[in-house]
């Protein structure tokens, strides 16, 4: 049994100007110690489907169908109290995109690092603030950190709290969006070198979120591609990077700048993302594919397994 | 590349620090943010130079500095104006040198107004930087207005259809009706580019173009650069901190470090190979869309983080974050002993690539050299 199982999510947005399908049939599992990483253009859904897993979806969202069962148990299903003692922080934590910058100014950073071990465990403050001294050293902090405030910290620091809270109570799940979006390249591949660390020592899962490509590489043993609300590529990440299948995946991976080896023409997608009130029919990146033709107007490709473990949901590969 | 359009020596904007009321009443010094601290480079024309390095180093200041949005502190900006501004200029009572250049660090408030046309700038975010009430043949109309361009509608009219030619938002007709809410953000960042463009300026500085782009449409704007770069033989400074994006735009690469240049070199040069530390450390720093790096640790020889640019730390500013130098004082190499005795200068190393490191000869003799001269 996966430790993670998605199937078919929907989570949508009821805004006053239309339903925003932000994620919109969503399947993927996850199993105990890999890494998973989500990838896709700003908008495509990443943080929505990341909040579900969670079921923090803030308002008008809200989970519309599918299923998210964590070890065996239907967290869509469950009330919020029960969420609050047995799934959250305990089996599945996130690090929340742009969370370091979210530290409330007024309070010591370790007031604000013990809180969910205040809301989720029975421990006494002192218990929680040595448990935060002991987390606060794993991510290559000095544990008297915590005695400060957040504009006393470097943006390094404060993102590293940021993990050091995800791990507190050493889950099964850690959920990273964007976690390395807003630092400096010094300072991401800091982070990353840490990640990978606290990957290996700890045995966690984690689900990489992020419109970076490279970042992705860096980390996940799968790389799932999302597009507007689906995603519409999924695999080892061997094969994912090196043989990329849908048109979406090898056109993003040409477009990406690189650093070293030949300096290939960059290519871009003409076009932007469809607005998600109100999708294309068929395939949603039927408007800017170039290899589009006869039924991708109309009808929605299926995922298909294209190789072992490695599927897509093209018309190229799916038969009718 | 062409002949110089710009030589900037020994640029300085330092902010001053807000005292509180103890710092006040005590008289303690004041206190400055040295944003850029003694910047020195020029600018060719028909090449694009690039500012690298992390965040606070200086590059937006020392881009601004160049339109005159922050007040200067010190330093020289050789400028040669088009024929149009310097007729401008003349008239204001400037002199241009023999040359064609002019210190535009020199010129008054009214005198540096029609430098404006010859200098442009396009921002990092393409939604803030274009006003929504605008359609955008009004966006790109009001430069020519403010600066007297086109003498009828239909001439303005023909110089905006031709500059929405050059970043390629064709079919004009399709685009030149619509309000920036009607665009995506590369067409977005198309219409920022054709403003700037537009009175056919010498110098366009672009900072951080398409960092909010996403990866799928950035390219869509480097090529529109590169385009211009060739089409117009503008110049451009390319601010950014991405490396890997500068390399496809970048003819030569200034790295900066809090506050000053430490590498200059051609792209290719200081991306391969690098020659000081700080270079090497970003450089090592980058991610590249290759799995088979996943679960190797990166190698970043570099400590810490960057200090406040308030306390510069003396001699090299970067020798608290240095492990070349960590290293060499440790195996008791004499020359690491200059690190945090003077500054590094800026020195020709290799041919046409710049280093300020001690680690190279040519830099420790130059300081040696200043310090004969001067005992
Ligand atoms: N108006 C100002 N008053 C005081 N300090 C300033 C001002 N503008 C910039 N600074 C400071 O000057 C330094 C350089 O800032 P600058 O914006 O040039 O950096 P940058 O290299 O463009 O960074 P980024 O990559 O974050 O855009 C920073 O420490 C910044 O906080
Ligand atoms: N609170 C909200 N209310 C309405 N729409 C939202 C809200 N949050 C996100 N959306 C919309 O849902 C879609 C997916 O957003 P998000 O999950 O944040 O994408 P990503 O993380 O991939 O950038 C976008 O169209 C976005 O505008
Ligand atoms: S289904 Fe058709 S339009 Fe969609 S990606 Fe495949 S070829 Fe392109
Ligand atoms: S001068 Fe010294 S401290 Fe500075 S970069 Fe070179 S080796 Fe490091
Ligand atoms: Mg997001
Ligand atoms: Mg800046």
């Amino acid at each position: 049994m996966p430790l993670l199982e998605v199937t078919d999510l929907r989570t949508y947005y009821y805004t006053l100007r239309g339903v925003v399908r932000a994620v919109d049939g969503v399947s993927f599992t996850l199993d105990r110690g890999e890494t998973l990483g989500i990838a896709g253009e700003s908008g495509c859904g990443k943080s929505t489907l990341a909040w579900s897993i969670l079921r923090l979806v803030p308002p008008p969202g809200r989970i519309v169908g599918g299923s998210i069962k964590i070890d065996g148990m239907d967290i869509t299903k469950m009330s919020e109290a029960e969420l609050r003692r047995k799934v959250r922080w305990r089996k599945v934590s996130m690090i929340f995109q742009g969370a370091m910058n979210a530290f409330n100014p007024v309070l010591k950073v370790g007031d604000q690092v013990i809180e969910p071990l205040l809301l989720h465990t029975d421990m006494t403050r002192e218990e929680a603030w040595a448990k935060a001294e002991e987390m606060v050293q794993h991510v290559g902090l000095p544990p008297e950190i915590l005695e400060r405030y957040p504009h006393e910290l470097s943006g390094g620091q404060k993102q590293r709290l940021v993990i050091a809270m995800a791990i507190l109570l050493e889950p099964d799940i850690v959920i990273a969006d964007e976690p390395t979006t807003a630092l400096d390249v010094v300072i991401q591949a800091q982070i990353l070198n840490l990640m990978k660390r606290l990957y290996r020592e700890k045995k966690m899962s984690i689900i990489l979120i992020t419109h970076d490509l490279s970042v992705i590489a860096e980390l996940a043993e799968k790389t799932a591609i999302m597009y507007a609300g689906k995603i519409v590529e999924y695999g080892p990440s061997d094969a994912v990077f090196e043989n990329p299948l849908h048109p979406y995946t090898q056109a993003l991976l040409k477009a990406v700048p690189r650093l070293r080896g030949p300096k290939e023409r960059l290519i871009y997608i003409p076009g932007s993302p469809p607005d998600l009130r109100n999708p294309p029919r068929g395939c949603r990146f039927y408007p800017r594919c170039e290899k589009r033709f006869e039924p991708c107007d109309r009808e929605e490709p299926p995922m298909v397994e294209a190789e072992k473990g490695h599927f897509v949901a093209c018309w190229l590969y799916a038969r009718r | 590349m062409g002949e110089k359009v710009l030589d900037v020596r020994d640029l300085r904007v330092w902010f001053p620090v807000r005292r509180g009321l103890i710092e006040t009443i005590t008289g303690r010094a004041r206190l400055y943010v040295r944003a850029v601290d003694g910047v020195s480079f020029d600018i060719r024309r028909r090449e694009t130079f690039c500012f690298v390095g992390e965040s606070g180093c200086g590059k937006t200041t020392t881009g601004k500095a160049l339109l005159r949005l922050v007040p200067i502190t010190g330093g020289s900006a050789l400028f040669r104006p088009s024929k149009e501004v310097a007729e401008e200029l003349e008239k204001r009572g400037v002199t241009i040198d023999e040359d064609g250049m002019v210190d535009i660090f020199k010129l008054n408030e009214k005198q540096f107004h029609p430098v404006r046309r010859d200098i442009q700038m396009v921002y990092q975010d393409p939604f803030g930087s274009l006003n929504p009430r605008f359609r955008v043949r009004d966006i790109l109309e009001e430069p020519l207005i403010v600066h007297k361009i086109g003498e009828t509608k239909s001439e303005r009219l023909e110089m905006v259809s031709r500059a929405l030619e050059m970043v390629k938002l064709t079919p004009v007709s399709e685009f030149i009706d619509r309000y920036p809410h009607q665009l995506s953000g590369g067409q977005r960042q198309r219409v920022a580019i054709a403003r700037a463009i537009i009175m056919n300026p010498v110098l366009v500085v672009a900072d951080e173009p398409v960092s909010m782009l996403d990866v799928s449409i950035r390219a869509e704007i480097l090529e529109v650069f590169n385009l211009l770069k060739e089409r117009l033989g503008l110049s451009f400074i390319y601010i950014t901190h991405d490396l890997s994006t500068a390399r496809y735009v970048c003819d030569r690469i200034a790295v900066m470090y809090l506050g000053k240049i430490v590498e200059i070199g051609e792209a290719d040069d200081v991306i391969q190979e690098p020659l000081h530390p700080y270079t090497e450390a970003l450089v090592a720093a980058i991610p590249e869309p290759d799995p088979r790096n996943r679960l190797k640790f990166r190698d970043i020889k570099i400590k810490g983080e960057v200090p406040s640019p308030v306390n510069i730390p003396p001699g090299c500013r970067f020798h608290p974050r240095c492990i070349l130098y960590e290293e060499a004082i440790k195996r008791g190499e004499e020359w690491a002993k200059l690190c945090t005795k003077a500054e590094p200068p800026l020195v020709e190393v290799k041919k046409g690539h710049y280093a300020a490191c001690f680690r190279h000869e040519a830099v420790r003799a130059a300081v040696t050299a200043k310090a004969a001269g001067g005992s």
